[in-house]
């Protein structure tokens, strides 16, 4: 990917195409997990050939999911630990919302709200995946006690809407915060977004030197 | 089954909608299994297999009668055998033919996912519409007696239909038609209670003090009820459930979880919308170009 010089590299293509492998699976998730949910959404299940097929095809996106998350949570999880500035963030969480950034704390790569997104989903993904594998009636349908099965259909079913709710917020941030599109899509962000946003990581990046996390040494 | 039926339906799995009803008059019905009048010949067995078309494959001793093990896709109706001795150390041979009891307010039908693929009719049978079955299992975690089994070879449950094709023509269930000691009855569910009532009192006439009909209320009663002689504990009827009810966790996943859950989605997307509304994007301004440029170049000359 070309990057405009005086641009920050702000996701690896790595990254950004590990992270997509997860958006394609999360939604394909959402749409024949939520066909199974409630009957008015059963119609949902023609987008994947029928009923048959949303429920055949439902685990094994969920595994490449999981497989995917992983590689996202082995890249990420350093800079999601939790700071004092996220603390003081988060009290001027206010002032974020209301688009008035002025003397809100100087943040390092990511936010509170991406830190939440990225814990959340870290607990959700693995929750859902050992809950599904339990109702995985082809494979472990008597690997379990029905029992037992009772209470993992109804955590699995808690956690995908608890996951679906996070989402929506991560992509309605990533809409409503101009530029955090093209950072997950091309990859880099401007200067100027990196001071708005992200102004204790942009102080880091020009006190080293460097574009942002690649290989590439350009300026 | 096939959905080829003239009886009404009354319930309709994942349907939000109240099913049509042009008939009238259906009578309930009910098969009375007389536990005290069963010699265990398997009869009921062979007819079921015959009438259904079924052949389970051959299996393996299990050190136990009943054969087949357990029930299967191809297994709609089982004899279970208990050795059982009471406190007097007598020992009884006690022998119910289990298989789906057609409650009256059937779990798995309140589990199912798929619209349309379990269905109760106005006589009561609950019946499994099989080219809608989608193979979840959820069937199995919402039935309280442990009945639908999903076939590895179609991914679609089955089991008793209550020869709801049989009985859509005026006959009994094959079952019935076979028992040579009259230990399967079937017809109105009232005239199946009045019956069990005389069995009942003439059990009891006999020293079986506890004797009574299994009519479970804690799923609305069952179309498929027993004459049992030891009423007060049916567990030592291979495991028969003492109080079976819908398991509370498939009531709160099919309950209240379901229009919660999309609320709670809508409530998201709808938060998101009007924050947009009210808000607009965040968008980097002028000053903050500026402040950034200043600081790159103030970057570049340290170096």
């Amino acid at each position: 990917m070309t990057r405009p010089p005086g641009t920050l590299v702000r996701n690896t293509t790595f990254a950004r195409i590990n992270h997509w492998i997860t958006a394609g699976c999360f939604v394909l998730l959402v749409l024949s997990g939520l066909s199974m949910f409630h009957p008015m959404l059963y119609f949902l299940s023609q987008l994947f050939g029928g009923g048959q097929w949303a429920r055949a095809v439902h685990p094994w996106i969920g595994t490449v999911l999981t497989v995917s998350y992983l590689g996202l949570i082995v890249q990420f999880w350093r800079e999601n630990l939790w700071t004092r500035d996220d603390t003081a963030w988060m009290r001027a969480i206010g002032r974020v919302l209301a688009n008035r950034e002025e003397g809100v704390p100087e943040l390092e790569r990511f936010n509170a709200g991406q830190k939440f997104v990225f814990w959340f989903m870290a607990l959700l993904v693995p929750v859902l995946f050992f809950t599904g594998l339990l109702i995985w009636e082809v494979y472990f349908g008597s690997a379990t006690s029905i029992e037992t099965q009772r209470i993992a259909v109804l955590i699995h079913s808690l956690a995908a809407i608890a996951a679906i709710i996070i989402w929506i917020t991560h992509v309605y941030a990533a809409i409503w915060v101009r530029g955090s599109v093209r950072s997950m899509t091309q990859g880099y962000v401007t200067p100027a977004w990196a001071w708005r946003h992200h102004r204790k990581w942009l102080r880091r990046l020009i006190a080293s030197g460097s574009p942002g996390p690649t290989t590439d040494t350009r300026r | 089954m096939s959905d080829l039926t003239s009886q009404n339906y009354i319930r309709i799995s994942a349907s939000t909608l109240t099913p049509p009803s042009t008939r009238r008059h259906e009578d309930q019905v009910a098969k009375l299994i007389d536990t005290s009048r069963c010699i265990g010949c398997k009869a009921c067995q062979a007819a079921c297999m015959e009438w259904n078309d079924l052949r389970q494959e051959i299996g393996r001793f299990e050190g136990s009668y009943d054969n087949p093990s357990d029930l299967s896709p191809s297994v709609w109706t089982l004899m279970r055998f208990s050795e059982w001795e009471d406190e007097k150390g007598k020992l009884e041979w006690l022998i119910r033919k289990d298989g789906c009891m057609h409650c009256e307010d059937p779990g798995c039908l309140k589990a199912c996912p798929a619209p349309g693929a379990i269905v109760q009719y106005a006589n009561g049978i609950v019946d499994f519409i099989s080219e809608n079955c989608i193979g979840c299992g959820y069937c199995v975690k919402g039935c309280p007696f442990d009945i639908p089994r999903i076939s590895k070879a179609d991914h679609k449950s089955y089991k008793c239909t209550l020869c709801s094709d049989r009985v859509a023509v005026g006959l009994e269930p094959a079952c019935v038609k076979a028992c040579p000691t009259g230990a399967i009855m079937f017809g109105a569910k009232t005239d199946m209670q009045d019956w069990a009532g005389e069995r009942v009192a003439d059990l009891k006439s006999r020293g079986f003090e506890h004797a009574g009909l299994y009519d479970p209320p804690g799923v609305g009663g069952t179309h498929v009820m027993y004459v049992l002689h030891h009423a007060d504990q049916p567990s030592i009827y291979a495991g028969l459930p003492d109080a079976p009810r819908i398991s509370p966790l498939v009531a709160l996943w099919k309950g209240v979880v379901k229009p919660l859950s999309i609320f709670g989605i809508a409530l998201a997307a709808l938060a998101g919308f009007f924050h947009w509304i009210v808000e607009g994007p965040n968008e980097v301004g002028p000053e903050d170009e500026a402040k950034a440029r200043e600081l790159t170049g103030a970057g570049e000359k340290s170096r």
